[in-house]
């Protein structure tokens, strides 16, 4: 097996896992966790250099933050299945007493996790502090964060990625989940987010475009040009074109998706799409 | 009874400042971010010093809570400073989720709290910050007393695990706490003995109270006095044992009625002990423009004020 295939089989796994949690507690969002599967399968299993177990203040090792929080599905299914807690740990999600709330949470200890999201916007700020302890400790690992595109409408982003630039933070690598909707519809037509690589750009950030969001290969090569890009005094943005709901074909091409979950039927039919790889939890 | 000798007035957030100089010789992983108010914070010894610790965030004051949240991950400990007002009302969220639900090691450090910011008025005057902090899970909250405390205090914080809010103020106000005295987190301070009244006084309020003592003593009348430097986690014991003995309290603060001092002291009396209390408090309003003085006895947050609320407390016994 290639390590393309391996990554192929992990990510449809990983949307299984996705599935079955939402499904099983009728709750949580499963439209953008499914649209960043690839993204995140590729980051913990390519991109990042990580070690082995998890210590919080993940010293000499490169470290993620999720500020779109909502998207804890395909956050829990990627840490379990790359060894940070047990697999079968999935099936708690979103239930009384686990350790995976419906958004992510240091409060419960859960390996992997190292601030807890879910109120938008506060993510970049956190990862940015990340990386400015990683400089002070000569620690030469990056910070990756993924934020939500519509989560770009909360101001506190603006004076992080202002902030960012003009402080020369250039061991972060900030991807936007650039999949164009959110709650309420598009983000055209709910507050546009402008010529967001201009704005970028206007910021002073080095920005790389992945067109093919939920390709595997276009986003590894796209996150290795990220990560030769950083070192040079300017952090950098990516921006993943992804389309929500990806892999069931019935979740795609629509906003609908971001925060329902399947019915029995709607399961099976999502499931049918998305063979078992690497065990069900 | 006990006197205590002012030992030169000045500002508390002076003592912050202090204390932050001293900690960047001492701690290396002490950090301390500021979001454009240097000068009124009294940073500029730790920027000069350390300026590869010292972080200037610029007028972004939600930013500057997530960016300590994020240095503490990598062992730092961050040090905020800005307004009080903006050092809470303005970044409550930023502050509930990236700091106090994430169990961040971040010292969130207020100065100009309250009235005695004087002049400027309502805009900067917070008198909820006290509430707003206490009710988080998890934070410690302080108002220290005077310049040695706040630099004490300071010290202290680095060396406590969690988040922790510590709230000072512009005034130059009267230095009594001795140099050496050891600030222990969450332990009462007992100031005077007295048998008739207790006052509980934190922040600007307990020089005052030491006077009301002392004015109170004239008309015959032994108040206890206790510096409540700590709000959360509040030494209930020693509030308890000081109203068993004489049966009534007046709390002082300078904050709004409502969540403050007084509120977390009478949930105490109410499920131990209920006693008569009496409030010198803001009676939930905004402040205004004036001197600290002026306003200080406006609002009743004075001396006169702890007097007058003594005596009501003690004819209610």
């Amino acid at each position: 097996m290639t390590k393309l295939e391996h990554l192929q089989d992990f990510t449809s796994q990983v949307r299984r896992d996705i599935l079955r949690m939402v499904h099983a507690v009728n709750s949580g969002h499963p439209g953008g966790s499914l649209g960043c599967a690839e993204f995140l399968v590729t980051l913990y299993q390519e991109i990042m250099d990580r070690k082995e177990g998890f210590d919080m203040n993940g010293k000499n090792e490169d470290i993620f933050f999720l500020s779109n929080g909502h998207i804890s599905p395909v956050f829990y299914s990627v840490l379990a299945r790359s060894g940070y807690f047990s697999v079968s740990e999935l099936s708690t999600f979103r239930k009384l007493n686990s350790r995976l709330q419906g958004h992510p949470t240091t409060h419960e200890g859960l390996p992997g996790v190292r601030m807890a999201s879910g109120s938008l916007g506060q993510g970049l700020s956190v990862a940015i502090g990340a990386a400015q302890a990683k400089k002070l400790n000569h620690d030469s690992h990056l910070v990756y964060v993924l934020t939500g595109d519509g989560e770009l409408q909360e101001g506190q982003n603006w004076e992080a990625i202002m902030y960012a630039a003009a402080k020369g933070v250039d061991n972060i690598i900030a991807t936007v989940d650039y999949n164009g909707q959110q709650i309420d519809g598009s983000t055209k037509d709910v507050l546009s987010l402008g010529n967001l690589k201009a704005k970028f750009e206007a910021f002073d950030w080095e920005v790389v475009e992945i067109e093919q969001g939920n390709s595997i290969e276009a986003i590894s090569t796209g996150m290795n040009l990220a990560k030769e890009k950083t070192g040079n005094g300017k952090p950098i943005c990516v921006l993943l074109h992804t389309e929500m709901g990806n892999g069931v074909d019935f979740m795609m091409h629509t906003h609908a998706w971001h925060g329902k979950a399947p019915s029995d039927e709607q399961l099976a039919k999502a499931l049918e799409q998305n063979p078992e790889t690497l065990g069900d939890y | 009874m006990k006197k205590y000798t002012n030992t030169g007035s000045k500002d508390t957030r002076s003592g912050f400042g202090a204390g932050m100089t001293e900690l960047g010789q001492k701690n290396e992983n002490v950090v301390a971010l500021c979001a454009d108010l240097i000068g009124s914070l009294k940073l500029d010894d730790f920027k000069k010093n350390h300026p590869d610790r010292f972080f200037q965030i610029g007028i972004a004051e939600a930013n500057m809570i997530g960016i300590a949240a994020g240095l503490t991950i990598g062992g730092k400990i961050p040090f905020t400073g800005t307004f009080a007002n903006f050092s809470t009302g303005r970044v409550y969220d930023q502050i509930r989720q990236s700091v106090a639900y994430s169990d961040k090691n971040v010292k969130i450090c207020a100065s100009h709290a309250g009235l005695t910011l004087g002049e400027d008025g309502a805009t900067h005057q917070i008198l909820e910050d006290i509430g707003l902090m206490k009710m988080l899970p998890g934070m410690t909250v302080i108002n220290t007393c005077d310049y040695n405390q706040t630099k004490a205090a300071t010290i202290a914080l680095a060396d406590h695990h969690g988040p922790a809010y510590l709230r000072f103020g512009r005034p130059v106000v009267p230095n009594f706490t001795p140099a050496d005295e050891p600030f222990v987190i969450g332990k009462a301070i007992l100031l005077n003995e007295g048998t008739d009244v207790t006052i509980v006084a934190t922040g600007h309020l307990v020089w005052e109270a030491l006077i009301a003592a002392e004015k109170l003593e004239e008309q015959g009348i032994s108040a206890e006095v206790i510096n409540i430097h700590t709000i959360k986690p509040l030494d209930e014991n020693a509030i308890l044992q000081s109203v068993a003995k004489t049966g009534c309290i007046v709390t002082a603060e300078e904050h709004n009625m409502l969540g403050g001092l007084g509120e977390s002291v009478s949930r105490v009396l109410a499920l131990n002990n209920p006693k008569p209390q009496e409030f010198v408090a803001v009676k939930d309003s905004f402040g205004e423009s004036g001197t600290p003085e002026q306003l200080m006895e406006k609002y009743k947050l004075n001396n006169e004020a702890i007097v007058e609320a003594c005596n009501k407390v003690i004819a209610r016994k």
